[in-house]
């Protein structure tokens, strides 16, 4: 399967078996258009987002160190062996389609965004893409664009934060009701 | 008990209306069914709360209806009640001890979440998996698909007034649960399943014990056949109710027995086959109908499949004593606990693997299962280091929750809870 005719194609990755076709945010329902209608890719399977904030940065667990590998002033330091590849933006949109036929055709479709940036939605192609969207805004704050019910799913409406974003702290809960009030 | 000679599945014991042309999902939030247009303010129109604390909403469900009479018009799912950020947490746990967190994503089918998690970790590790533990792992996830249809079909009986076919049922589920705690020394919750392998040797005296039960089952289940399919209430309540077309189910998103009861023949054994699903004799059992009843029945063959295969499975294990159970990569997999006293390598990969972890090689993956409930899928991004980047679970119970009011549109209340429960959402798994 070829998919030199996407539009807004960027790349298209192999890694672990598994191909990506990276395309441009704008031109998002576009591609997923054709992946449907031209290539057959007719089940939605997951809408995920990925924070990507602080990548290669991160040191390992129980040890004092750098990114970019040990420090020499703290001896038993350790980083990684090495640095991850940097990323096109903060966040990536990942959308896993299935084409329910012989062979059983995967293909990730993704687009890389910045904090804020909109993405289109892809409800009118796949309506499953409802609640997928609704919890990708809720859970790490992608501005979906063109969403006619876009609120938050799994947290309160008057929830502050996106909790699945980097820089929300784990434990970040607010005190919802305390005695004093 | 008078066993029926009927089979849910049987052409002659029912035959549906076929499927409604055109679509059903409503325009334009497809998960949300509004009153119409006409009707919105009218007095006779009266909205609802189901849940969150309704004894027939399966867990912490909360469903606003719109009724007049008993009639619904319209139907939005609240979720999000037992929301435990799972995926948060499990960023900020090592590769192997993340392992015990996606068993309680979904509490009824926990080894198929344990092991999709497993197989994606093994993925990005490019890990072979020994036969043996591939054979148990294929066993026990049958076995959980058996004891998950059995709380399944326990539990929408038991809403639609069926109350013994929740004993039957639980009875049968508490001889799985002994199997498990044979196994693992847990009855739920098990985490059995690690990367490479199998967590523990398989203990003496489970294949006996595995064999009775698998011996009893089908006659379990002809039992259940003779509950409810030979019951002219439970039929009457079933029949035609919440039909959804194959197009609108693909459409929606459903997956595993819910899609198949639309007539639509996909099974990701038998389609992308993993564990040992390519080596093992079964059928994938389908119905057209496409409404509450195809589901049930369904279901109920399904049980006699996961049989069927466990069976084979059995046999395959018997012949594989004394076979190692877990990859001897001592990199990844806890080295075996004698040696702790005699080698210091031994002791260093212990150390290093319990305090630190294991490191992942960079990338992301995505790795789909059949479950239960249908397509589970584990997404993982890892940056090179001990602790995921990134964990989300394809939930398939959050499409199912999501597409109840394509399916609910002019049906009476009481179908209402019928249409729900035959969707057989964890709600644990639907928050994360």
């Amino acid at each position: 399967m070829t998919f030199d005719g996407v539009p807004g194609l960027l790349e298209v990755k192999e890694s672990y078996g598994e191909t990506t076709v990276v395309v441009e945010t704008a031109r998002l329902a576009e591609a997923c258009e054709y992946l449907r209608d031209e290539l057959g890719f007719d089940f939605l399977a997951d809408i995920t987002p990925t924070d990507y904030l602080g990548w290669g940065t991160r040191g390992v667990a129980g040890y004092v160190g750098t990114a970019a590998g040990r420090d020499l002033n703290a001896p038993g330091s350790q980083g990684y062996a090495r640095l991850p590849e940097p990323k096109p933006a903060r966040f990536s949109v990942n959308y896993h389609l299935l084409a329910l036929r012989e062979g059983a055709p995967r293909v990730r479709v993704q687009v890389w965004v910045e904090d804020g940036e909109p993405v289109p939605t892809v409800i009118r192609v796949w309506p499953t893409a409802d609640w997928h969207e609704r919890e990708a805004w809720d859970m790490m704050g992608i501005a979906i664009e063109g969403h006619p019910n876009l609120t938050r799913i799994l947290m309160d409406e008057d929830w502050e934060g996106h909790p699945l974003r980097k820089d929300y702290p784990l434990g970040g809960e607010p005190v919802r009701f305390t005695g004093a009030e | 008990m008078a066993v029926t000679e009927r089979r849910a599945l049987d052409p002659d014991v029912y035959k549906a209306p076929p499927q409604y042309e055109g679509t059903k999902i409503p325009y334009p939030v497809p998960s949300v069914r509004e009153v119409p247009e006409e009707l919105r303010d009218s007095d006779d129109v009266m909205q609802v709360n189901f849940g969150p604390n309704h004894p027939s909403t399966h867990g912490v469900l909360r469903l606003v209806v719109d009724l007049r009479g008993e009639e619904v018009l319209g139907l939005r799912a609240v979720v999000g009640y037992v929301h435990t950020g799972f995926e948060k947490t499990m960023e900020h746990k090592q590769w192997w001890k993340a392992i015990t967190y996606p068993e309680r994503i979904d509490y009824v089918a926990y080894q198929h979440n344990e092991l999709v998690f497993v197989l994606a970790i093994e993925k990005l590790l490019g890990m072979e998996v020994p036969p043996k533990a591939t054979w148990m792992r294929t066993l026990l996830t049958e076995l959980n698909r058996i004891h998950s249809h059995l709380v399944w079909v326990g539990t929408s009986g038991l809403e639609l007034g069926a109350i013994s076919m929740f004993w039957y049922a639980f009875r049968e589920r508490d001889a799985i649960l002994d199997l498990f705690e044979l196994v693992s020394g847990y009855r739920m919750h098990t985490r059995y399943f690690q990367a490479g392998g199998l967590a523990e040797e398989i203990p003496a005296g489970f294949y006996p014990e595995c064999r009775k039960f698998l011996e009893w089952m089908p006659k379990a289940v002809d039992d259940y056949e003779s509950l409810l399919t030979a019951n002219a209430i439970y039929l009457e309540r079933t029949r035609g109710v919440g039909v959804i077309s194959a197009a609108d189910a693909v459409a929606l998103g459903l997956s595993g027995p819910n899609l198949r009861a639309s007539g639509v023949d996909w099974d990701l054994r038998k389609r992308e086959p993993y564990l040992a699903y390519r080596e093992v004799d079964f059928s994938v059992p389908v119905a057209p109908e496409g409404d509450v009843y195809a589901r049930f029945a369904v279901r109920l063959e399904e049980m006699r499949q996961s049989v069927r295969i466990a069976a084979q499975c059995l046999d395959r294990l018997e012949e594989m004593e004394g076979e190692p159970w877990i990859a001897d990569d001592r990199k990844v997999v806890l080295p075996p606990r004698e040696e702790l006293h005699t080698s210091m390598e031994s002791l260093i990969h212990h150390f290093k693997i319990v305090t630190e972890g294991y490191r992942v090689p960079e990338g992301e993956v995505y790795v789909p299962i059949e479950s239960p409930r249908g397509e589970l899928g584990c997404y993982l991004v890892s940056d090179g280091g001990p602790k995921p980047w990134r964990v989300k679970f394809r939930a398939p119970s959050f499409l199912a929750t999501a597409a109840a009011p394509t399916m609910v549109g002019g049906t009476l209340v009481a179908d209402l809870i019928a249409v729900v429960a035959s969707l057989d959402g964890v709600m644990g798994e639907v928050d994360r």
